[in-house]
């Protein structure tokens, strides 16, 4: 049982490890800070940065960061022993 | 051939496409009619969700919205696909695991009560009504636009259509046609937009054309073109947030979101996998197909409306402003000026167009003393800028053909998935759990394949008829899935501590206050109680956004009432358990 709880335990720090990443891409980056950001020019392009990670940008680091987690925790899954 | 026996046969085709499918792949049994007997690949599933997500919306108003906004556009394009991440993370592994046919069983058999599953059932009912209403209507438009036909036409054939292969074929049936749909709407989606962007920058691929310099202006890049010359015809910028609150864009996006990870028809997609490992990532594979309309998206609308505006007004800087004869006005605008998509009104009898902001005031003087404009004289659908998008790069007639075939793929599927948890919820939850316990599996199918009938004929009546408010509930859908069903599920994954009587109280608070919310400021079904403007809002929340408030209320009131009341019983607290591993399927 302990070995289950210890699987959520690191589940969960993965988790919330991801879901920072996916604020701040979005509301940090796209809303908050999206004036700021736009000073930026994205490398090589024409796209001011903030604006970039508001219409763009988010959206890739979204697709990473699901097949990251994905990764992640099939490798925990494997590490604990609780895979299908 | 003509253009509108092309659309006919290109129409035709995909039609037969999706028959031939639903019969090769008619359900069986309940397992197929409810979750395509659990054995769907995960990146085929991944396209299937893509389809079931992306809606006549999505594919027609969707850069036309973008357009007219500007910066304030990227609400929709980070709030409809940002879910996608709490729906892979948060929810889906865990609901899979659970292995059961619906969202209302879920919270029924996670709360052990009658009763929360009956409150999900209503939820979800009211969301996909409202959901499917905009579909059938969206399958009418495109119908009488291309086909010149009328919308009731156009939405019989359509309910003909998704009858044959929602009732015979179930989740299996749909989930192998909304593969055929995502096909046919991400090509004709993305084609005319390649042609463009490369027309416009000499990139061919729209998402880098939208950050590089124009062809006819080397040195200057499409963004700051554009950016420029709407502030010189009087609107807001396109791409900083002087115009927009910090606050409510930031509620609109979470609250999209979240309702997006909470609704039912998306939910259930992750049923259909065959393990824990594949829900997780179909997810992901999802976003990556919905990713590649909602990148060309923004791309479309920057394009889209820089090609207008440099139609109408060849050359406009601060100093001077060309505007076009109306005369010389080109075929496609003369096109769409038959659909009334395009209006002209010559308000200062010069014979020229001219668009720009006349809300404006101070600019509206200025072009008054200036160039002799006392209003702007061209009325455009935003719809337009997807509609008319491959006249406007002079793309061949197949195209044009294949974006009336993308628009009818993108309602059909949505509206498909949706006909399907609605009439799943009513022969499972309602039928098989709740009144009439006894029946057969055989029994409970036929009462399935009945329900999605009647809710056809429901939809159909809701897209022919709608009630006046079809086109402002999108913020029901989402503020309603975020407010009530997401919490709900989450906590129920995420708290072994939270009990039915905190669940049924959060779900209670959420649903009430976002709906009084909602109604307050747009009526629906009664005169507004006060004006829909930022001084009356609620912390300047729109209605749109209100849904953010209402989950948080949602996560307070369910803790609060689960703390002072007993926790659930061992065998709940075990269940819950056991869905947080995959082990064990």
């Amino acid at each position: 049982m302990s070995n289950n709880q210890d699987y959520w335990k690191a589940n969960i720090a993965l988790l919330l490890r991801c879901l920072v990443v996916w604020f701040v891409v979005s509301y940090g980056f796209g809303i908050l800070l999206v004036d700021q950001l736009n000073e930026i020019r994205l490398f090589g392009s024409g796209y001011p940065l903030g604006f970039w990670f508001a219409q763009q940008g988010s959206i890739y680091v979204f697709v990473v960061l699901i097949f990251y987690y994905v990764k992640k925790i099939n490798e925990l899954d494997k590490q604990f022993g609780v895979e299908e | 051939m003509s253009l509108t026996s092309l659309t006919y046969l290109v129409v035709g085709v995909t039609f037969v496409i999706y028959i031939v499918i639903a019969i090769k792949a008619r359900a069986s049994s309940t397992g197929e009619f409810y979750v395509a007997g659990k054995g769907v690949h995960p990146i085929i599933n991944g396209m299937a969700t893509a389809a079931d997500w992306m809606s006549a919306a999505s594919f027609i108003s969707l850069a036309g919205l973008i357009a007219f906004m500007g910066y304030q556009g990227s609400q929709y394009l980070m709030g409809w696909t940002g879910g996608y991440v709490l729906l892979a993370l948060l929810l889906a592994p865990y609901l899979r695991k659970f292995g059961k046919f619906t969202v209302p069983e879920f919270i029924g058999d996670r709360f052990y009560s009658q009763t929360a599953r009956i409150v999900a059932v209503v939820c979800l009912i009211f969301i996909s009504f409202t959901y499917v209403a905009g579909q059938m209507r969206g399958v009418g438009i495109v119908f009488s636009r291309f086909l010149e036909v009328d919308i009731t036409t156009g939405l019989l054939i359509g309910m003909g259509v998704v009858f044959l292969y929602a009732v015979l074929g179930g989740m299996k049936g749909i989930t192998y046609t909304q593969v055929a749909q995502y096909c046919v709407l991400i090509f004709a989606y993305t084609v005319p937009a390649i042609f463009i962007s490369f027309q416009l920058t000499g990139n061919p691929i729209p998402q880098l054309g939208l950050g590089s310099e124009l062809i006819q202006e080397p040195g200057v890049h499409l963004l700051d073109k554009l950016d420029t010359i709407v502030q010189d015809l009087g609107f807001h910028s396109y791409i900083d947030s002087m115009s927009v609150s910090t606050i409510n864009i930031f509620c609109i996006t979470l609250a999209l979101m979240v309702g997006t990870a909470g609704l039912p028809h998306v939910i259930v997609r992750f049923f259909t996998v065959p393990r824990v490992k594949d829900a997780r990532s179909s997810a992901g594979w999802a976003l990556v197909f919905i990713a590649i309309l909602y990148t060309t998206a923004p791309a479309v609308a920057v394009m889209a409306r820089y090609n207008l505006i440099n139609t109408v007004h060849p050359s406009v800087n601060d100093t001077e402003i060309t505007s076009i004869a109306y005369d010389e006005r080109p075929d496609w605008m003369k096109r769409w000026e038959e659909t009334k998509l395009i209006q002209w009104e010559d308000s200062n009898n010069d014979g020229k167009i001219q668009a720009f902001n006349d809300t404006n005031t101070q600019f509206t003087e200025k072009a008054g003393e200036r160039y002799g404009w006392n209003k702007s004289e061209l009325k455009v659908d935003r719809d337009i800028m997807v509609l008319a998008n491959p006249e406007i790069a002079q793309l061949p007639n197949w195209v044009i053909a294949l974006i009336a075939a993308g628009g009818i793929a993108a309602a059909l599927s949505t509206a498909a998935g949706l006909l399907l948890v609605i009439s799943s919820s009513i022969s499972h939850d309602l039928l098989k759990g709740t009144v009439m316990k006894s029946i057969s599996e055989k029994q409970e199918l036929f009462a399935g394949r009945c329900a999605a009938g009647v809710a056809i004929c429901v939809a159909g009546y809701l897209g022919y008829n709608p009630p006046g408010f079809v086109a402002q509930v999108v913020a029901f859908a989402f503020g309603l899935a975020a407010s009530s069903l997401f919490p709900a599920i989450l906590m129920g994954i995420f708290s072994k501590r939270l009990n039915k009587w905190g669940a049924i109280a959060g779900m209670l608070t959420g649903l009430t206050f976002t709906m009084g919310y909602i109604l307050y400021f747009k009526g629906v079904f009664f005169e507004p109680f006060a004006a829909n403007v930022a001084e009356n809002w609620l912390f300047g929340i729109s209605p749109e956004g209100i849904g953010t408030v209402g989950m948080i209320l949602n996560f307070l009131v369910a803790f609060t009432v689960s703390s002072f009341t007993a926790p659930p019983p061992k065998h709940i607290q075990s269940m819950v358990e056991d869905i947080r591993i995959p082990k064990g399927t």
